[in-house]
């Protein structure tokens, strides 16, 4: 019986983001890493182009996040608290592709240190790695415009990845970035026009489009998670039909979302009908991030080393050319 | 497809005769373009306007039905894109059991999965389907673990076994209960009678677009409609883009011989594999996934999942309006109040979880509306909130007389108060992400 299989070709493309840089361009890095240049639905290769993988980084911290699973330290052990060293135990071990430095010990709440020891601690991860950074903040403005300018100084030429910048907060961080040739996430609350507006009001200030990194906002699996998808496909549509002010990569945090809710954290025995606690958690994390992935997620910030490991084995799987059928 | 009013226009008589209690032609077409009338009345429609018409009104993707007593429903889908609509019929899950296993641990294990249900946001969570796999020579393995499936469950059944004999005993232990009979090898007629004597649903498996249209086409001359599609994909990505290209020739264009839902049976090494592939495959059109074992915590996150992406999008989900305890409250724990909107509920109960504090959390009634839309909407005013609070009788239940409000709806704080005397209301931050810091600077005990 003959079939004819329907493709859809789009007007629009996502926009390729590079982050990092080598030698050559002012940088350090051995290698860059490139995501976006897709003209088809996320794995559509049967009728459209999907030249670079999504990329999977790790997290580490200034500070380990109070809610912290027990199970995932046990993986990290002695260096939890060690950034660079924690750094290059996820990038030896775990294939880390990138590794994010969160700073949340500079929230004046949450040990308030000062911009220079973090911009130290974020020169100290580039030293022990060789792959981008990401190097991800929190919403006390005052604060993190400090601290932020302060890193984007300290590392001018890497073309980190300065996450983030809100709508109601945008200016500074911005301006740093373009300042000392590092790259930006625009991080909204779930919903497409801010998430556009955001993009308009960055490249008013001539911040470059090639420069842009969308965060939608990640609910995790049972926390919104469906409006997140939603908002993803909806913003990966719109992209691929033409709207250029939304044609770019998207960023998930399914790590740091999954791990700080109750469904990663209590025991079978307080909820037996739960199962397993860590085999649980990495469920967790791995259902959200296989989901938002296949919603259009390009770059994901994960915690469990062996949803890492099941993550990039899939993103390698899904990658390939369309062979027979 | 849906038919214009000039479209069906064009198949009717042309005569304006009336009889169908319509003056002219051109208004009864706009009538049945519009669902508003329906052929039949039309005393003079050609075979062809039926058989054009008639297929027009089919649903795009059929519903099928496995399972008796406890029915799963699947397919009837109209949209590609959650967003669109609505994504309509949740993915079956199915847990397999062999034959070959012995007795006594598959009953522990039928008897464990028909009784495993989770609880999430007032939904009771639980697998739908046992998939039966004849793995062993013997026959008797195979008729036994059947009954005991049909013993100990009232869930609907797969039956994978190549053996035609024990098919068909299999078929006649479940004569009454609509299983579904997994095909691994082609259509054959012996199938097509099997189906036919015992109506169960037919899940055909191929490895290729067009080997699977051949065998719908095979089924569907022969009368059968309650169909599954089974297409072996190369793996996770080749699957995921198969599955969209199935799911879009049925509902765009119109290609009856896919117009079924989908299913995968998954092949993994680990539990994590295992989640990763029927995430994908549930967010991406399968109507049935078969797990290969029962795992608590695996199926408890695709249960969630499930539940997520088969959530109606225009309507938000609810929690019950009631109290509910964050950590261990004491009747002098502080009293936080919001809305019943499940995403509203899941935040500020986890923020406030998260800053340490044990507190009773009031879930208003405000039909699953958010904080500010409720508020507008004249669901989450001083009145309503304090008369929801006597409702439910807080004030017997609890010491404190602190009620803290979310900072977005401060201007209801006079009236909340005037509702409520004895109280004092505190208004709280604007943003959950911020109780953590909230509780600490304001005194609340």
């Amino acid at each position: 019986m003959s079939f004819e299989i329907p493709k859809e070709t789009n007007a629009g493309k996502v926009r390729t983001i590079t982050l990092g840089a080598t030698p050559e361009k002012g940088g350090t890095r051995s290698q860059t890493v490139k995501i976006g240049g897709s003209t088809s639905s996320p794995f559509h290769f049967f009728e459209g182009e999907n030249p670079h993988p999504p990329v999977v980084a790790m997290e580490v911290f200034d500070q380990v996040p109070a809610k912290y699973p027990d199970f995932l330290r046990d993986h990290y052990r002695d260096v939890i608290d060690k950034p660079s060293a924690m750094a290059k135990k996820c990038v030896d071990e775990y294939g880390a592709d990138l590794i994010s430095v969160r700073l949340e010990g500079t929230h004046p709440e949450k040990g308030n240190r000062s911009a220079e020891e973090a911009a130290e601690i974020v020169k100290q991860v580039l030293e022990s790695v060789s792959v981008p950074i990401i190097v991800t903040g929190h919403s006390h403005f005052e604060k993190i415009n400090e601290v932020m300018k302060k890193v984007c100084e300290a590392t001018a030429g890497e073309n980190c990845l300065i996450n983030y910048v809100e709508t109601d907060n945008y200016k500074t961080i911005a301006a740093a970035c373009l300042a000392y040739k590092h790259t930006l996430v625009a991080q909204t609350p779930i919903d497409v026009n801010l998430a556009k507006q955001l993009n308009i009001l960055l490249t008013d200030m001539n911040f470059p489009a090639e420069k842009i990194v969308m965060d939608p906002l990640t609910g995790t699996l049972g926390y919104g998670l469906e409006y997140t998808y939603s908002i993803m496909e909806r913003i990966r549509n719109d992209g691929l039909a033409g709207d250029k002010m939304l044609a770019f990569p998207m960023l998930i945090n399914p790590g740091y979302e999954t791990f700080r809710v109750k469904e990663s954290r209590s025991s079978e025995k307080e909820y037996p009908e739960w199962g397993d606690l860590e085999a649980r958690g990495a469920y967790w994390e791995i259902a959200t991030t296989m989901s938002l992935l296949v919603a259009g997620a390009e770059l994901i910030i994960m915690y469990h080393p062996r949803a890492v490991g099941v993550v990039k084995k899939k993103i390698e799987e899904m990658f390939v050319p369309k062979k027979g059928n | 497809m849906a038919l214009s009013g000039l479209d069906i226009f064009k198949l009717l008589p042309k005569t304006n005769c009336g009889d169908c209690g319509v003056p002219t032609c051109m208004a009864f077409a706009m009538k049945l373009a519009q669902k508003k009338a329906e052929l039949s009345e039309c005393p003079h429609a050609s075979e062809e306007a039926k058989a054009t018409l008639g297929a027009a009104s089919e649903p795009p993707i059929r519903l099928v039905k496995i399972g008796n007593e406890n029915t799963l429903e699947i397919g009837n889908e109209t949209v590609m894109f959650r967003h669109d609509k609505t994504f309509f019929h949740p993915t079956g899950i199915a847990i397999e059991l062999r034959s070959s296993e012995d007795q006594e641990k598959l009953l522990s294990k039928i008897k464990e999965i028909e009784q495993h249900q989770v609880e999430r946001v007032g939904e009771k969570l639980k697998t739908d389907l046992f998939f039966i796999t004849q793995d062993s020579q013997d026959k008797g393995d195979f008729l036994k673990a059947i009954k005991l499936v049909k013993q100990n469950s009232a869930k609907g059944i797969i039956l994978d076994c190549s053996d035609k004999d024990s098919l068909e005993e299999a078929l006649e232990i479940l004569k009454d209960d609509r299983p579904a009979i997994f095909l691994r090898q082609e259509l054959t007629e012996q199938d097509i009678e099997l189906a036919k004597k015992s109506q169960a649903s037919l899940i055909l498996t191929a490895q290729s677009f067009e080997e699977l249209a051949g065998q719908t086409e095979k089924a569907r001359s022969a009368g059968l409609n309650d169909l599954i599609l089974n297409l072996e994909s190369q793996g996770v990505g080749h699957q995921l883009q198969d599955n969209t290209v199935l799911r879009r020739s049925a509902l765009k264009k119109n290609f009856k011989s896919f117009g079924y839902p989908l299913l995968s049976y998954i092949q993994a090494e680990d539990g994590l594999e295992l989640i990763a592939k029927a995430s994908v495959f549930l967010c991406k059109y399968d109507s049935v996934i078969v797990l290969p074992r029962y795992d608590k915590a695996l199926l408890y996150a695709l249960f969630t999942l499930r539940q997520n992406i088969y959530t109606d999008p225009q309507k938000p989900i609810q929690v019950d309006p009631k109290v509910y305890p964050i950590g261990e409250p004491t009747p002098e724990s502080p009293v936080f109040v919001t809305t019943n909107f499940s995403l509203t509920y899941f935040i500020v109960s986890g923020e406030i979880e998260n800053s340490g504090l044990s507190a009773h959390l009031v879930v208003a009634d405000t039909e699953g509306q958010s904080v500010l839309t409720a508020w507008a909407a004249g669901k989450f005013v001083g009145e309503k909130v304090a008369k929801f609070i006597k409702d439910i009788k807080l004030e017997q239940q609890v010491k404190t007389r602190k009620i803290v409000i979310p900072g977005f709806v401060s201007q209801i704080s006079g009236d909340l108060e005037e509702h409520l005397p004895g109280w004092e209301v505190i208004v709280g931050c604007q943003e959950a992400s911020d109780i953590p810091s909230f509780v600490k600077k304001v005194k609340l005990t």
